[in-house]
């Protein structure tokens, strides 16, 4: 290779124990029972289901919507029948459920009517749109939506693509196995990330340690109408994290606190390409991947897993064996531990690694931090992570902020090489969900400081309101009175000097009498709505009624009379 | 001698000129102190300090006219703060003014609210929905928690439920480190 690499500061070279599942052909996991799909797989809101209970679907159905910019859309990834739409366990270390659609199979794996897109035809917002709408996320292990990433933005130009190919982290071979067999739709999904993003320099970066991978892409980009480096990177933990693989790559850093578009690069896993191009030439949505199952299993290997797959029929494929003392989602350096195996395989999920005593003794007692600095001298972050650690443990978040906490990738070589075996990584992670609920409480509480400032605000203004009402009301009523008072005094001068002068129980007095002609006039409008079109017979009828009426009134009025005469 | 004295008779004019301009030019509207004293505190309005409002409170804290451990949502990490703020030692909680409470938001159980709009009147940050005769809801993202919507409503249809714990809202814990027994 004549390109000129770089070496990202830190990092530590772990055994990467790739040949124990590189070695066995992809498999198709069989399709399970049940599938349980989470709507939250991907950064951002979670999607909004669109199917009820009971309904059928078919393979490749949308079942959730992308809610707002920051979302993907769900779907089914067999047909069946939705038999619920509830909380069931995730893949999250909390062990906490999240809302889920499950999914009982009729295993028929039926498809639902998909075509190609023609995306060179097509306005790019709409392409972005459809891509959103076809589940598409990040299958590197963040999930975050691809649609968003695949967006230049107006003003900040991409022109150069990077597709991520390191995969560092020992164990996992995924996304090794996926370019050795798949290459040539790896990169007709660059061709249109690169069609979207309008790059001119396109660089595929693998680790040297996955020859065959290397070989297979090299022959693939041969056959692509537009330039594509393939560049072998030197195997170097975390040598595939996107800043660090951007750095041995082009020499240039990210600077803290920004994106790396930021700097005119974006940056994609292979399997992201895979699925975009699976999605744009055969219109399927994202809803199978390629899963690494490794570990203390009897055949380590990869299969091509259905999202909603239970983990632990993965596990059972793979080969379980007594002595199991955990499981993580991801690799040993990143991935976190699974409370339980019922959790279904996600969009994120890259590795199933089960984790004996003999392959991952359990870590000896932390001892406290001797400030020796191994740490800091590997941190591929230029962070000083015993710094961090103190902060952290102390609970003063703020001098973690300066410290610049949130650049950390919590990749794990602090905890790797610390004599002290201090879980470093799991302080970190402490203190970032310290430091965002706080956040969080923050902005509850300004919301709740306005609101009552508003309500405040209001209250005076409606007082204020209510007493202008009220006294716009008397001034009226002054003014008729005083108006109906001269008028009764002209009334009063013209037959001569007959009457007084006129006082305020007179003004009242007439106040009242003209109440009472409204009041009167008003009852005289309401006249009875169904004496139209009467019958002569009705008619008739109306009219003795009426009759009898005036009868009964003269002769209540009769006893009045009788008494008053004497 | 007597220009000396001219001298620092006109130095202290113009001295006191513009201290005196200054003095009007950067008045600070407002008292400062009780700003960051009202930032502290969690914004419940729930009036449990003896205060209509949290603002009122700062403003008390701040001239002297009440303690500082009075605010029971606020807890002991709000006490802290505030010590920190004020430069004095912090205190426990005052009990007279009430215990913290977990996290919760006010539910209206709607089989039973008859539509008196009592508990809208009461809300300090119109949390609740609803009008005369209709039937109430409580806009649980808006809710501080403050329970002053229980006591006016007449046929006791709100109760308070805490905040569960769930994923949007999970937090990592404190790794928890083990410690060698000794003998």
């Amino acid at each position: 290779m004549s390109r000129e690499l770089f070496k990202f500061k830190g990092g530590v070279h772990p055994p990467g124990h790739k040949s124990e599942s590189n070695t066995r052909p992809i498999h198709a996991a069989p399709l399970p029972k049940k599938l349980v799909i989470p709507l939250r797989q991907h950064i951002g809101n979670p999607a909004k289901p669109v199917v009820d209970v009971g309904d059928r679907v078919l393979k490749g159905q949308m079942i959730a919507a992308a809610d707002g910019t920051i979302s993907t859309a769900v779907h089914a990834s067999s047909s069946g029948t939705v038999t619920a739409i509830d909380l069931q366990p995730v893949p999250h270390t909390s062990g906490l459920p999240d809302l889920c659609i499950t999914i009982e199979t009729d295993g028929r794996d039926e498809w639902i009517a998909h075509t190609p897109l023609d995306y060179r035809a097509m306005a790019p917002t709409a392409l972005r749109m459809q891509l959103r709408d076809m589940g598409l996320a990040g299958l590197g292990g963040a999930a975050f939506p691809s649609a968003v990433k695949l967006d230049p933005g107006a003003t900040r130009p991409c022109p150069t693509l990077i597709i991520n190919g390191g995969e560092c982290e020992p164990w996992i071979t995924c996304d090794d196995l996926l370019m050795r067999t798949h290459a040539d739709e790896i990169l007709q999904g660059v061709a249109i990330m690169r069609h979207l993003l309008g790059s001119t320099e396109i660089l595929i970066g693998i680790e040297d340690n996955k020859p065959e991978a290397l070989a297979a892409m090299q022959a693939a980009a041969t056959k692509m109408d537009f330039a594509v480096e393939v560049v072998a990177v030197p195997a170097h933990y975390p040598g595939g994290g996107a800043k660090q693989l951007i750095e041995t790559l082009t020499g240039k850093q990210v600077p803290s606190g920004k994106l790396s578009t930021d700097i005119g690069i974006q940056v994609f896993n292979v399997g992201t390409a895979h699925a975009l191009a699976r999605a744009v030439h055969h219109g399927e949505p994202l809803i199978s991947r390629l899963v690494t199952v490794t570990g203390h299993v009897l055949r380590p290997q990869n299969f091509e897993v259905l999202i909603g797959t239970p983990m632990h029929t993965l596990i059972t494929l793979a080969g379980d064996r007594d002595g199991t003392t955990g499981v993580l989602m991801g690799g040993p350096m990143m991935g976190v531990p699974m409370p339980n195996l019922d959790v279904p395989v996600v969009k994120a999920t890259n590795c199933i690694l089960v984790k004996s005593n003999e392959l991952f003794p359990p870590l000896p007692k932390a001892l406290p931090c001797i400030r020796c600095t191994r740490c800091a001298d590997a941190c591929p972050a230029v962070l000083q992570p015993q710094e961090l650690f103190r902060f952290a443990k102390a609970g003063d978040f703020g001098r973690a902020q300066e410290y610049k906490l949130f650049d950390c990738i919590e990749c794990g070589c602090c905890s790797y090489v610390c004599p002290s075996h201090i879980p470093l990584v799991d302080y970190y992670r402490y203190a970032k969900s310290e430091i965002w609920a706080h956040e969080k409480g923050k902005r509850a509480s300004d919301l709740a400081r306005e609101r009552h400032e508003f309500r405040l605000f209001r209250l005076e203004r409606e007082k204020k309101e209510k007493a202008e009402k009220l006294a716009a009301k008397a001034q009226a009523t002054r003014a008729q009175a005083a108006q109906d008072q001269t008028r009764r005094a002209e009334l009063a001068a013209e037959p001569a000097a007959e009457g007084t002068a006129p006082s305020d129980a007179d003004a009242k007095k007439a106040l009242i009498a003209a109440a009472l002609a409204r009041a009167q006039a008003k009852k005289a409008e309401i006249a009875p709505k169904n004496t139209d079109n009467l019958s002569p017979g009705t008619q008739h009828e109306i009219e003795e009624i009426e009759a009898r009426r005036a009868k009964i009134r003269a002769l209540a009025r009769q006893p009045l009379e009788t008494e008053e005469k004497p | 001698m007597l220009t000396a004295i001219l001298v620092m008779v006109a130095i202290a004019v113009v001295i006191g000129l513009v201290l005196g301009w200054s003095a009007i030019r950067f008045k600070v509207e407002g008292n400062p102190l009780a700003e960051k004293i009202d930032a502290i505190l969690p914004q419940t309005q729930c009036g449990q300090c003896g205060f209509p409002g949290c603002r009122p409170y700062a403003e008390a804290i701040a001239k002297g006219e009440a303690d500082i451990n009075q605010c029971p949502p606020g807890g002991e990490e709000g006490v802290k703060k505030l010590a920190d703020l004020l430069g004095i030692e912090p205190k426990s909680l005052d009990e007279a003014h009430g215990t913290p409470k977990p996290k919760s938001v006010a539910f209206i159980d709607e089989q039973t609210c008859i539509g008196c709009t009592l508990c809208i009147q009461a809300c300090p940050v119109d949390a609740i929905s609803g009008a005369a005769k209709q039937m109430h809801t409580i806009i649980a993202s808006e809710c501080t928690g403050c329970e002053l919507c229980l006591p006016p409503c007449p046929v006791d249809c709100i109760s308070m439920v805490p905040i569960a714990e769930d994923l949007p809202h999970w937090k990592w814990k404190h790794p928890v480190v083990m410690l060698k027994r000794v003998a």
